[in-house]
């Protein structure tokens, strides 16, 4: 199984490092060429969604990744990355790949002061998760799966093929929601 | 709490990696910068070229013009205080600042101590031209480094030395046997642990950016194929031609620094850079500021 991580800004490597530990073969994707058809999942990781989804744009790259999520791609987006994986952006004026059905909020939590750690249950299994400036999910459709809540905020959630999560699993050691990533690409 | 609160400084500089982070001085140039493809935004009154050129006391920038660009950006705003100037630290921490620079770009106020950074909730980047510097600040605090480089003058030779000399000697420290550990220790003037770290992992623990003198996509690509995890840009874009298509094209060449065909086709026409002031013919050696 080879697993391709978008490396265009931000904790790619963390990410990397987990699927290496899991035996996971980690392609980094930093250009068109990179992202091949052999790939069966695709990670994109925290970071600025604005520099992120810019580069996606210039390096030609959002087209072919929108379609093969729409074409079933398995798809994990942390913070940044749910960010760009959302259809909706409450508080911008356009979105991304948009490829899942969500609303979400940027910086929802507030600035960097106001980041925090939490643990809390993820689709029934308590983890650490670390919130860095993050988003939470306001609004789901009705395929949408809610997988952890935190005060009352959606912060993970899964539609077919697309999971994502508000915090940041790659920057802590345990690896529960990479497995249940590769669960799901296993299915 | 303290604890968890470094680590999730020491987290943030993670979400900034492979990232550029562009000195802007009004409302206006940060939006520029966060469309063009900045990670972060270094607010300040006056860039490095200018505050060459002034001449006098630099100080912290005034918070109301800071807040003025958190309301006009999105991404993360940094700002400056002066080393050692822990009311200016205090002062953009109340302003809940996403990251302060304790930079020798202003004149410092404390020439021995720097800051008491672990003291604060926002977190510190510092500026170090070798490996002892660099862990004298994160003992300190300090969540992320970058280089010193010579700041102001569109010259990457000092950023460039910075760097090596960081790698060289964190190399040494790796093939250092255990026993020699404590007196290199003793000879960088920091923790054991630390350089435990370094000798473990052969690097810092946390995120090392590059700055000073980078002025064109071939000078950040540069920084990153020596080992940087992201670049700081100052006054190498507002001083340019085109600011616009300098910023975005320096952040195209942090991403794929190692591919020399897209770093041919972003270096292409990006106007006049920067004039530049040769890094050892000017007489204020920033980078000296602060050890």
């Amino acid at each position: 199984m080879k697993i391709g991580v978008l490396a265009l800004q931000g904790a790619f490597i963390e990410h990397i490092k987990i699927l290496e530990n899991l035996n996971i073969c980690a392609i980094e994707i930093r250009q068109k060429k990179d992202f091949t058809k052999e790939l069966s999942g695709l990670i994109i990781p925290g970071g600025e969604s604005t520099v992120i989804g810019k580069l996606l744009v210039e390096l030609d790259l959002m087209d072919d990744i929108r379609t093969e999520i729409s074409n079933g791609l398995p798809v994990l987006g942390t913070c940044a990355g749910m960010i760009l994986l959302a259809k909706d952006i409450e508080n911008d004026t356009k979105s991304h790949i948009g490829t899942m059905d969500i609303s979400v909020i940027r910086n929802a939590f507030g600035r960097q002061y106001d980041s925090f750690n939490a643990t809390a249950d993820f689709n029934g299994t308590p983890i650490e998760m670390p919130f860095i400036r993050a988003p939470y999910v306001k609004s789901i459709g009705k395929n949408v799966d809610v997988l952890s809540v935190i005060s009352n905020k959606i912060v993970a959630v899964k539609e077919n093929n697309q999971l994502a999560t508000a915090f940041h699993p790659e920057l802590t050691d345990d690896n529960t929601v990479h497995k249940y990533f590769i669960n799901m690409i296993s299915n | 709490m303290e604890n968890k609160q470094y680590i999730l400084n020491r987290q943030l500089a993670q979400m900034l990696k492979g990232g550029v982070i562009m000195d802007v001085m009004t409302p206006d140039q940060a939006v520029i910068a966060e469309k063009a493809g900045a990670c972060a935004v270094m607010a300040l009154e006056r860039i490095p070229a200018d505050i060459r050129a002034a001449g006098g006391v630099s100080r912290m920038s005034d918070p109301k013009m800071i807040k003025e660009i958190q309301k006009a950006v999105s991404i993360p705003v940094m700002a400056k205080c002066r080393i050692g100037h822990f009311v200016e630290a205090q002062i953009l921490e109340a302003i809940k600042i996403d990251y302060i620079d304790e930079s020798e770009v202003l004149t410092p106020a404390d020439d021995t101590y720097h800051i008491d950074k672990r003291k604060f909730k926002v977190p510190f980047v510092c500026g170090a031209k070798d490996l002892g510097e660099a862990l004298r600040r994160i003992n300190e605090g300090a969540t992320m480094i970058r280089t010193k480089g010579e700041p102001g003058t569109g010259d990457v030779v000092q950023a460039v030395t910075h760097m090596r000399m960081m790698q060289q000697e964190m190399k040494r420290l790796m093939s250092m046997s255990e026993d020699e550990l404590y007196n290199a220790a003793k000879e960088l003037q920091v923790p054991y642990d630390l350089v435990m770290y370094v000798h473990e992992n052969g690097k810092l623990p946390v995120v090392n950016f590059a700055a000073g003198g980078v002025a064109t996509p071939a000078d950040a690509a540069l920084m990153m194929q020596l080992g940087a995890e992201g670049v700081f840009v100052g006054s190498g874009i507002f001083k340019s031609g085109d600011p616009a298509k300098r910023a975005a094209a320096i952040v195209k060449a942090v991403t794929n620094y190692q591919d020399s065909n897209i770093l041919a086709e972003v270096s292409e026409d990006l106007g006049e850079a920067m004039v530049g002031i040769n890094a050892d013919e000017i007489a204020l050696l920033m980078s000296e500021r602060g050890k």
